[in-house]
């Protein structure tokens, strides 16, 4: 932690002392959530405790089945905490809400509305009148850079720009946080990338608090503000992490030495260094072929 | 023929035409077979010239041996000997006779004064099947929904369902012509029996299959219970609620048959038992026909209209969408074949 602090330039550290004076938008206090399992109750979070400030960029990271999407689950009110409370503008939270926007690893938008009626349907169900949210979605559409495919069904989009829609989707309810899990992880290498880019150009121009949740060390680096590690079995909170890589951010900035010590923290982390084989241990058997020639 | 029997493949469009002419060619080609090869079957004599047997008359059909051993007798006592040609029982008429009584069992009058015409019965039939599956659904469809969107509802209402549903909708003609009369009225509620509550399951069914993520998703963007049903949980199946209702209806015509027969029978059935009583068989398989006919094109309309209303689902260029597209003047966003390119 302290090793990590020290790389923080004046103006990152500048950020952070701002950062903290916001108010609180999530505080989430001793969350736990228990399933009954076959072979008694399965603990998949327990005693997580924290706050999101007002426009922070919170990525959750940790290996899988660490109970990250049934974090964002309670937070969004798909799932009851067996434990602790959840806290949104210090109201607790029963149930879903617009007032938490959500986006989905799967592709969840409506396949029977346009993309424009898929933006437009928070404001639907809220009564607001038609052209007025017509013309707002318009706008959200604008913003994802999608307003030439207004008119398309999603099953016409490609899956970067399906998640782009379910982007506006969320961002046009207005809500106070802006939840996601880990939704690019179906996309390919390079269009996720650009959709890093285009998610932290969005948060730049809207004033929007997200929680991100990913197990993809580099896109929580290049994205958050603070990293909460967690750990498996049960899901525990590791550690929380201010990532001192400055801003804006770049792809490039992967080779950056910051970017990198701060990589080799959290790897360190996650992944405690193994104990050595020893040299007189027998391997398991394996049928090893002889005419390795072959292959060249 | 090995790209034919390729599985997961979809068939060109030559084959797909090809194989359904088929589908219909070649029990045709069989009855034909069975009908004009006099060798094939044919286990009866149709009478040409009676000869000197007294009993037989030009025209009647009778047993092969019946006739050989008239026809011997007659020889040993050196009379007139009758002929005759082979010929099918008279409950198989051949393709041309059907295909005549087609149009002729239209034009020729009932028997009996005051029976219906081919038309009048045909008529009847339809609004029997209309008014049971309009009732029908027009109770089951919405009590479906529900069942398949509110655990709760599901509960109270299927049990009983599922246990009325085993029982035979046959079982109720004597009750219903007690509580509704003899004429349409019984007839129609044995189809609404017949139908509605497997209509009810079928479509909770359809309601449940609705992936959760969408119900999830619309539920964070704010949409209260009965926003949910309506907005989500219906317009996501309404493709398979269409479908359902469209086998439904096929179901509904299955129990026609028994349905018209209750109180004072009625409709096609009454037309056909008619024409049997007279021996008019080519009538009796023009109406049959008819019958396959008015379910094949009901089927056919429907899916063309289903696959239109539910482009979202079937993004797929197709002839029967670009003739809608023309015919409407483009006024929905149609898909043309191609993914937009990300910019
Ligand atoms: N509905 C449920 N019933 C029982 N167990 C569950 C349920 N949902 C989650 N779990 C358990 O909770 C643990 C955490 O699951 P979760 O889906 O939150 O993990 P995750 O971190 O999101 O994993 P991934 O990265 O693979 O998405 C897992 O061990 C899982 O088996
Ligand atoms: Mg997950």
């Amino acid at each position: 932690m302290d090793s990590l602090s020290s790389l923080q330039t004046p103006e990152v550290a500048a950020r952070f002392t701002r950062l903290k004076e916001r108010p609180v938008v999530l505080d989430v206090r001793g969350l736990g959530r228990s399933f009954a399992g076959e072979q008694g109750p399965v603990t998949a979070l327990e005693n997580i405790s924290f706050e999101v400030r007002r426009r922070e960029f919170l990525c959750v990271l940790g290996p899988s089945g660490c109970g990250k999407s049934t974090l964002i689950r309670l937070i969004a009110g798909l799932d009851l905490p067996t434990s602790g409370q959840i806290l949104l503008d210090g109201k607790e939270v029963h149930g879903p809400g617009s007032d938490r926007g959500m986006v989905f690893q799967g592709y969840t938008l409506f396949p029977w509305r346009t993309v424009k009626q898929n933006v437009m349907f928070g404001l639907e169900m809220r009564g607001e009148d038609k052209p007025m949210s017509e013309r707002e979605a318009l706008q959200w559409l604008h913003l994802v850079g999608l307003e030439k495919f207004a008119d398309s069904y999603p099953l016409q989009l490609s899956g970067g720009m399906k998640q782009r829609v379910a982007i506006a989707r969320a961002l046009a309810n207005n809500p106070r946080i802006l939840l996601m899990d880990e939704p690019f992880g179906a996309l390919d290498a390079q269009t996720r990338a650009n959709m890093q880019q285009h998610l932290l150009q969005i948060w730049r121009n809207v004033d929007i608090t997200v929680l991100f949740i990913t197990h993809d060390l580099d896109e929580a680096i290049h994205l958050a503000d603070r990293i909460l590690v967690l750990k498996p079995h049960p899901g525990r909170i590791h550690e929380l992490i201010e990532v001192p890589v400055p801003r804006p951010r770049s792809p490039g900035q992967v080779n950056d030495p910051v970017f990198r010590a701060t990589k080799a923290h959290i790897e360190s982390l996650i992944h405690p260094p193994a104990p050595l084989v020893k040299p007189n241990e027998t391997l398991p058997l394996f049928r090893l072929t002889q005419r390795g020639d072959d292959v060249e | 023929m090995s790209s034919l029997l390729t599985l997961l493949r979809p068939l060109s469009k030559r084959a797909r035409l090809g194989i359904g002419i088929l589908s219909f060619a070649l029990p045709l080609l069989v009855w034909s077979l069975v009908s004009y090869v006099p060798f094939l079957w044919h286990p009866m004599v149709r009478v040409a010239t009676p000869g000197d047997v007294s009993w037989f008359k030009e025209g009647m059909q009778l047993d092969k041996a019946d006739f050989e051993r008239e026809r011997s007798k007659v020889a040993a006592t050196a009379g007139v000997v009758p002929t005759g040609t082979p010929a099918n029982p008279i409950f198989l008429p051949a393709p041309h006779e059907v295909a005549t009584a087609l149009y002729s069992a239209f034009v020729t009058p009932p028997v009996l004064k005051g029976d219906r015409w081919l038309h009048e019965s045909l008529w009847q039939s339809i609004q029997t099947i209309f008014w049971g599956f309009l009732l029908s659904t027009a109770v089951g469809l919405p009590l479906g929904i529900y069942c398949g969107a509110y655990a709760a509802i599901a509960r109270l209402s299927e049990p009983v369902i599922d246990f009325i549903r085993y029982m035979p909708a046959p079982a109720f003609g004597a009750l219903m012509v007690a509580i509704f009369g003899i004429h349409l009225e019984p007839k129609i509620a044995i189809i609404v029996i017949g139908t509605f509550f497997q209509q009810v399951l079928v479509i909770a069914n359809t309601v449940r299959k609705v992936d959760p993520a969408l119900v999830e998703a619309a539920q964070t963007l704010g949409a209260k219970p009965r926003q949910l049903v309506w907005k989500v949980f219906v317009p996501a199946c309404l493709p398979d609620l269409y479908n359902d209702l469209r086998i439904l209806l096929g179901w509904a015509w299955t129990y026609l048959i028994v349905a018209e027969v209750v109180g004072v029978s009625s409709g096609i059935t009454f037309f056909i038992n008619q024409q049997a009583k007279y021996r008019n068989f080519p009538n009796v398989y023009a109406a049959i026909i008819i019958i396959g006919i008015l379910g094949l094109a009901g089927d056919l309309l429907l899916a063309f209209v289903g696959e239109r209303l539910f482009a979202w689902k079937t993004l797929r260029p197709s002839l029967t969408r670009r003739l809608f597209q023309r015919l409407l003047g483009n006024r929905t966003p149609l898909f043309t074949g191609e993914i937009p390119k990300e910019d």
